[in-house]
């Protein structure tokens, strides 16, 4: 090894800064493989005790499925718009990043109270998570998701005042590019269960 | 008034105090050995050093050590509890009853199993990985040093609750796995079941995120010209396991929260009655647990398979066939898992795939015994005593995997499913393979990271000990299960004729038992005699890899100049070489110590412990104050120091070349 490989293997300070970036967002992909894991096994025992329903009500009776058409669709917007603010945020537009982010937050706030607003109805007509294996196996699924989605939201909204006070750093494009990641990610876990716990619930 | 503070405690109350004699005598030796290490400290002034040198370390180096000498505890305790269900076992016939009641009967084998899977062989194992994979693949640090305190404080939290329930309440009594109905509340209604929860859930996150650590690591981190092919086969081995870990992990999570739900909000995922299905938490828990089996034994064999070339002088025979075989047991382990509940009656097509699917798993893992052997033949071995350790493997491990193939078909398992038999199988696998394995790799690199080497003739005793001792204490339960003795017996009939072997099976504990003692004294004398076993040279075995080419102990830096990586077995072939012309130092950057991994503990802890008393109000607390802390500290970059090349120039400066 001579001088020159030497001082070629030290990186400049802005070389560091992008292998800590790849590094961060390669985790971060590695670690949503590790949720995607931990959301299968919840559809596989969802789609396990689908069935068992112990004499109470199953899906065909308890889904709207132009309420949950609702949801999606607000879901998929806040996806849209999400992807839109990370462009600006890659071209530096502050005031635009916030304005996306904020109408991001509102329609997963949104998502989260026509969530709640179902599980509330759902409990008090009787079909708590104790009703049966089937509700207990939806509530969790659901209810994960939603859990995942709220802390989402947390961390956008905090995203948003650092963004506000910090401006759009390095350090902050680097964790919006993670966040949209996990948004997209929510996203794609909710088509599924769109499909497999309200689409299939009611029709098959 | 009274009603309602008692109500702050949620289920916890005074007969929370241990009862019988054997846990009081445990729990009270537990809190004297504790008070003492603390009067220790303050008589000499040392809890400042602990806290700055190492609870806040963030050097994988020091985390490593941290890891081993938890698993090392562990393994104490894990030990007693197998001490006791052998004096039971020898002793509980006919009219006489043994030690301890069958309630804790079922608590020792419950916590035997529970404390040697997830806090003396994933200990063991992430000591070893944090020491070693930075230093294999030529880097300075691990990918995000920050997370790996906190993984190493949630182990530490997790082993924390394992042993609280000694003290305050009872452990789980529903074995290692915690089958349903029996864990459910209803049959389980104590706290044991909530300890065994959260005590693995809080470890197991852990795990998984130790794993994203490492996995990033070894793929982003390699020194310049190291590329897949030519990584250390310990390092492909930790891949392969941590690969394991991140599939297997998140099912753990679910199904122990699941199980949680059941008891604690009234679901009804696992219940008998209600919609519920017991045998789907049979199907989860293997799902994650046969993974875990090649999780633990995957870093074992890589360690055998650095130390077998090192004493043989001869590069590692079918390295290639190495790496392949590597993935072709991550991949089938996922496809074997029903052999453990063959009896379930899923019928026989779905058992005889499963079946099939278990024999295969014996071609690379044969493979892989094969190249060892292969590495060995006309090669010039150094029966050094890490090599004690790999025959006694090679052969006891051969022989638990032809055990292992017999119950791999359907019918045969049938006759010995829950026998001792099975229990010889397991117990051969992982004690020869994971814990001599994990043995004969801190007798190796021990010298790398302490600065001397261990006892050489003490060491060989020990080993010599745990195989006679191994083969004394397990070959008897091969027959005992033939003849019919079930797994988790606390007592039997005169007439069985079975108590001749189970008073073998004791004696052999009790050589193991002399074998671990050997260790003790090993170290201590080791640590008595340093001066005359330093290793100034970095490189006292004469071995192959990275590790071996910086300084022993290693600068927290590990390398001054990042080294480059020409061929495999990187520092064999470099030190044979031209010697590198001396180059300038340039400064290094290094990460700050932090509390992030203690805080993350200990609300750990108190998330943990809330959930097991039903304590809310504290559950609820610790999520918001690591809610709270994530939130302060990621708004942070991460925080760095640099040391500069004249500090480098210094140490490097003390280091004496051979």
């Amino acid at each position: 090894m001579n001088e020159g490989t030497a001082s070629s293997l030290r990186l400049t300070p802005k070389q560091q800064r992008r292998e800590a970036d790849d590094k961060t967002v390669f985790g971060f992909w590695l670690y949503l493989m590790t949720d995607c894991v931990l959301f299968g096994s919840l559809f596989a025992t969802f789609v396990v005790l689908r069935n068992n329903t112990f004499g109470g009500p199953g899906g065909e009776t308890l889904f709207s499925l132009n309420f949950v058409l609702a949801e999606t669709l607000i879901l998929l917007t806040s996806s849209f718009t999400c992807g839109l603010g990370i462009l600006a945020a890659r071209r530096g537009q502050k005031n635009l990043v916030l304005w996306l982010f904020g109408i991001t937050f509102l329609l997963g706030l949104a998502f989260i109270g026509l969530e709640l607003h179902e599980f509330n109805h759902l409990y008090n007509d009787g079909d708590s998570w104790r009703r049966s294996g089937f509700l207990s196996a939806f509530f969790t699924l659901v209810g994960t998701h939603g859990l995942h989605i709220s802390t989402g939201l947390l961390w956008m909204g905090t995203m948003m005042v650092r963004v506000k006070k910090a401006g759009l750093s390095r350090l902050n494009v680097r964790q919006l590019t993670m966040l949209s990641l996990f948004w997209h990610f929510l996203d794609i876990v909710w088509i599924f269960i769109f499909t497999v716990v309200y689409l299939f619930g009611v029709v098959l | 008034m009274i009603s309602a503070i008692a109500g702050l405690f949620g289920r916890l109350n005074g007969t929370a105090l241990p009862h019988e004699p054997v846990t009081q005598g445990g729990a009270v030796l537990m809190v004297l050995s504790l008070l003492a290490v603390a009067a220790i400290l303050t008589y000499f002034k040392r809890w400042k050093w602990l806290w700055k040198e190492w609870l806040t370390s963030v050097d994988p180096k020091k985390i490593g050590v941290m890891y081993i000498v938890i698993a090392l505890l562990m393994l104490a305790r894990g030990a007693a509890d197998a001490v006791m269900m052998r004096i039971q076992q020898a002793t509980s016939v006919g009219a006489h009853h043994g030690i301890i009641s069958s309630d804790t009967f079922q608590q020792v084998f419950s916590a035997h199993g529970t404390i040697m899977i997830f806090f003396v062989g994933m200990g063991l194992m992430f000591g070893l990985i944090n020491l070693v994979v930075p230093l294999q693949i030529g880097a300075r640090d691990v990918a995000f040093p920050t997370l790996n305190a906190i993984s190493f404080w949630l182990f530490a939290s997790g082993m924390v609750l394992v042993n609280l329930s000694l003290v305050v309440g009872e452990f789980s009594a529903a074995g290692w796995l915690a089958y349903p109905p029996l864990s459910e509340l209803k049959f389980s209604p104590g706290v044991g079941v909530d300890y065994w929860i959260w005590s693995l859930e809080v470890a197991g996150i852990g795990s998984l995120l130790s794993a994203i650590n490492f996995i990033t690591t070894i793929i982003k981190m390699r020194a310049p010209g190291m590329n897949l092919m030519k990584m250390p086969m310990f390092v492909w081995s930790v891949l392969g396991s941590l690969s394991l870990v991140a599939f297997a992990f998140p099912i753990l999570t679910v199904t122990l929260t699941l199980l949680f739900l059941d008891r604690a909000l009234g679901m009804h995922f696992f219940t008998a009655i209600g919609g519920g299905n017991p045998m789907m938490y049979v199907n989860l828990i293997w799902a994650w647990g046969h993974p875990e089996v090649y999780i633990l034994v995957l870093p074992a064999f890589g360690v055998f398979s650095e130390i077998v070339p090192a004493y043989s002088r001869k590069a590692l025979f079918g390295y290639t066939s190495m790496v392949w075989a590597i993935w072709a047991i991550v991949l089938l382990s996922f496809l074997v898992w029903l052999h453990h509940f063959f009896t379930m009656g899923a019928g026989a097509n779905v058992n005889a795939f499963f079946g099939i699917m278990t024999m295969l798993i014996a071609v690379p893992t044969g493979v892989k015994i094969f190249n060892w052997l292969f590495t060995m033949y006309r090669g010039r071995v150094h029966f050094a005593s890490p090599m004690i350790w790999f025959l006694g493997f090679v052969f006891l491990f051969t022989m638990g995997g032809v055990a292992g193939v017999l119950m791999a078909v359907p019918a045969i398992d049938f006759q010995v499913h829950n026998s001792l038999f099975l229990v010889a199988h397991f117990h051969t696998m992982i004690v020869t393979g994971v814990v001599f394995g994990f043995f004969a790799g801190i007798t190796y690199w021990f010298p790398k990271f302490v600065g001397f080497k261990l006892h050489e003739g003490l060491g060989k005793l020990a080993a010599k000990l745990w195989i006679v001792g191994f083969v004394l204490a397990f070959g008897p339960l091969y027959i005992l299960g033939l003849m019919g003795a079930t797994r988790r017996l606390d007592h039997y009939d005169p007439s069985t004729g079975w108590q001749p072997l189970f008073i073998i099976a004791g004696i052999g504990v009790a050589i193991i038992v002399a074998g671990a003692a050997v260790q003790i004294l090993q170290l201590v004398v080791s640590i008595i005699q340093r001066n005359e076993n330093l290793d100034n040279t970095g490189d006292i075995w004469n071995a192959r890899s990275l590790e071996w080419s910086t300084a022993s102990p290693p600068p927290h830096y590990n390398f001054a100049h990042v080294p480059v990586v020409q061929s495999r077995d990187a520092w064999w072939v470099q030190k044979r070489g031209k010697k590198p012309q001396s180059q300038p130092y340039h400064s290094i950057k290094a990460p700050n110590n932090t509390a992030s991994g203690v805080l993350a503990g200990a609300f750990s802890f108190v998330i943990g412990f809330g959930a097991i008393w039903h304590i809310w109000w504290l559950f609820g607390a610790g999520f918001l104050a690591t809610i709270l802390t994530v939130i302060i500290r990621s708004s942070s970059e991460d925080n760095e120091h640099t040391i500069s090349a004249k500090e480098i120039a210094a140490i490097e400066g003390q280091r004496s070349y051979a």
